[in-house]
């Protein structure tokens, strides 16, 4: 937002800020929680096929790789439209994505699996896609759970370096949508391709922005590197 | 034992199982939504879930054409009921070819109608590590084997599926080894009773999803080797290339026998999800049973031969 002209152009740009920023995060809500209705909604219509559970697992699972795409889209968003607001939405983009991947995770154990511990064990420990699937979601419960406030202050430059994970994370998920089809890859492509611009992004601000002086007080946005 | 014969004159089974009964379960299904989490506890209770009494009560018309592999009609499970309504199927040519004295391309009537329909209820277990029990309507492939009088030399027999993409909408995945879609069987494999031609379902003509007009359902083996809407038939020396075993080797091997001590390299095939219309599942877990539970009459067919290696 940027008028001119006003004497209160500070707190006024805050304001059409954290109005856009409200406005995507009611969108990331109802997005987020929106596949989970419609599935219940059609489980007890009946309308999720013959199996549901399939459908469940497939489509929970599909949310989940949007939501860390999305998770991962934030920062190289934010620096190529320089607009820096946009780093509010990503826990939350976060979070959903861990939530997504629960459910999937869950409808796998529950509904297909009904919690036989044995044959879950052999799956994760055997099956390399469930064993990519699954080591990408534990990769996910550490940074759920210090996605707090209280947590980024307490772990500091350590937050940074731990929630890196989530690009480990991200890869094995994608991996493991690869090695889960039988026959057409193109999804599972289009996810690794979208990974590899994300991380490219990445890369190139890296090296372009070696040189440059650190900015100081933006929280979540500082570059770190071991000292 | 689960086969069961009857003969052309006897009543189809379209009448003893009718089709309303299906329609009763969804809407029940419908109706139990408010009460969902009610039902969740009471069947967990319930050690085995049985909600149709009989362990191997036929599946629904419904079920059986709405859960189909059938990639040229799409790859999700719903399409092929939904696509395949453009599969023309009349008139219908099978050509027969290879190592045989009578090769030819025959009508589809003059191939069926020397044979004698029979309805029989199988098993039918998908690579997947889901199942149902279909009753088909057809006659034994031996029938037509013999009738077509491979040479001695002849040891396989490979069939195609109808390959159009005027009828067929798949446009993104093509098979590695190309359409159309490659079975085959050895020759005794095909000339076996259980193995069948089959034409109909539930007494009535064969939907397209299914495989219309013409497939091959072998209940032993998972069921994309029962190849659907064949077109040709070809007798040949040498095991024949086909579709999934070329497709990723290190997953499916032509002979393809349900086995419950051979794992799938991404997923077990100990145990299978029998879909049996559970209001809260749609299915229960059941063990898979070596030759889909037809050892008896076809464990012979493999003896001294390594199932785990030729898979």
């Amino acid at each position: 937002m940027t008028r001119s002209g006003t004497g209160k152009r500070p707190p006024r740009r805050a304001s059409g800020a954290r109005r856009r920023v409200l406005l995507l995060k009611t969108a990331i809500w109802l997005t987020g929680l929106g596949p989970v209705v419609w599935l219940t909604v059609g489980f007890f219509r009946g309308t999720l096929g013959v199996l549901p559970v399939d459908t469940i697992i497939l489509v929970e699972g599909r949310w989940t790789l949007v939501f860390l795409l999305a998770t991962l889209a934030v920062t190289p968003v934010r620096r190529v439209t320089g607009w820096n607001p946009i780093i509010q939405v990503r826990r939350l983009l976060g979070l959903f994505a861990f939530f997504h991947a629960c459910v999937h995770f869950l409808a796998y154990a529950g509904i297909d699996q009904l919690f036989a511990i044995g044959y879950i064990v052999e799956d994760v420990l055997d099956r390399r896609y469930i064993t990519a699937g699954f080591a990408a979601l534990v990769l996910l419960v550490p940074l759920a759970a210090t996605s707090t406030r209280g947590w980024i202050r307490r772990l500091g430059k350590r937050w940074l370096r731990l929630h890196r994970l989530v690009y480990v994370s991200a890869s094995l998920a994608v991996l493991h949508f690869y090695w889960k089809v039988r026959a057409d890859t193109f999804w599972p492509l289009v996810a690794a391709l979208t990974l590899a611009i994300l991380f490219a992004a990445r890369l190139a601000y890296r090296r372009r922005g070696r040189g440059r002086p650190r900015r100081k007080g933006q929280k979540g946005a500082v570059r770190t590197r071991p000292p | 034992m689960i086969v069961r014969t009857r003969k052309n004159s006897d009543i189809p089974s379209s009448e003893i199982t009718p089709e309303s009964a299906y329609l009763d379960r969804r809407r029940f299904l419908g109706a139990s939504a408010g009460i969902g989490a009610a039902a969740f506890l009471t069947r967990n209770a319930a050690a085995v879930p049985r909600s149709r009494g009989q362990d191997e009560t036929p599946n629904t018309w419904e079920e059986i054409t709405t859960h189909n592999n059938f990639y040229e009609f799409g790859l999700d499970k719903k399409d092929p009921s939904r696509n395949a309504h453009t599969l023309v199927t009349k008139p219908w040519t099978v050509k027969v070819d290879g190592l045989c004295k009578k090769p030819g391309d025959y009508q589809l009537e003059d191939f069926i109608k020397p044979s004698t329909i029979e309805d029989r209820v199988y098993r039918f277990r998908c690579v997947e590590a889901w199942s149902m029990v279909i009753p088909w309507r057809g006659f034994p492939l031996a029938d037509v084997i013999n009738r077509a009088e491979p040479d001695p030399s002849a040891r396989y027999v490979a069939f195609a599926t109808l390959w159009n993409p005027d009828q067929m909408p798949e446009r993104r995945w093509k098979p590695r080894i190309g359409w159309p879609y490659r079975e085959g069987l050895r020759l005794d494999e095909a000339m076996h009773p259980l193995s069948l031609l089959v034409n109909g379902l539930y007494g009535k003509e064969l939907p397209n999803q299914n495989g219309a007009p013409l497939r091959v359902i072998v209940p032993w083996k998972y069921g994309f080797k029962s190849i659907k809407s064949i077109v040709r038939m070809t007798f040949t020396e040498e095991e024949p290339p086909t579709t999934w075993a070329t497709q990723t080797p290190g997953e499916y091997g032509f002979y393809s026998n349900v086995n419950p001590d051979v794992s799938h390299p991404r997923w077990s095939q100990a145990t299978e999800k029998r879909i049996d219309g559970d209001k809260f599942f749609g299915y229960r877990r059941t063990d898979t049973q070596f030759l889909n539970g037809y050892a008896d009459e076809v464990a012979h067919l493999y003896e001294g031969m390594d199932l785990q290696k030729h898979f």
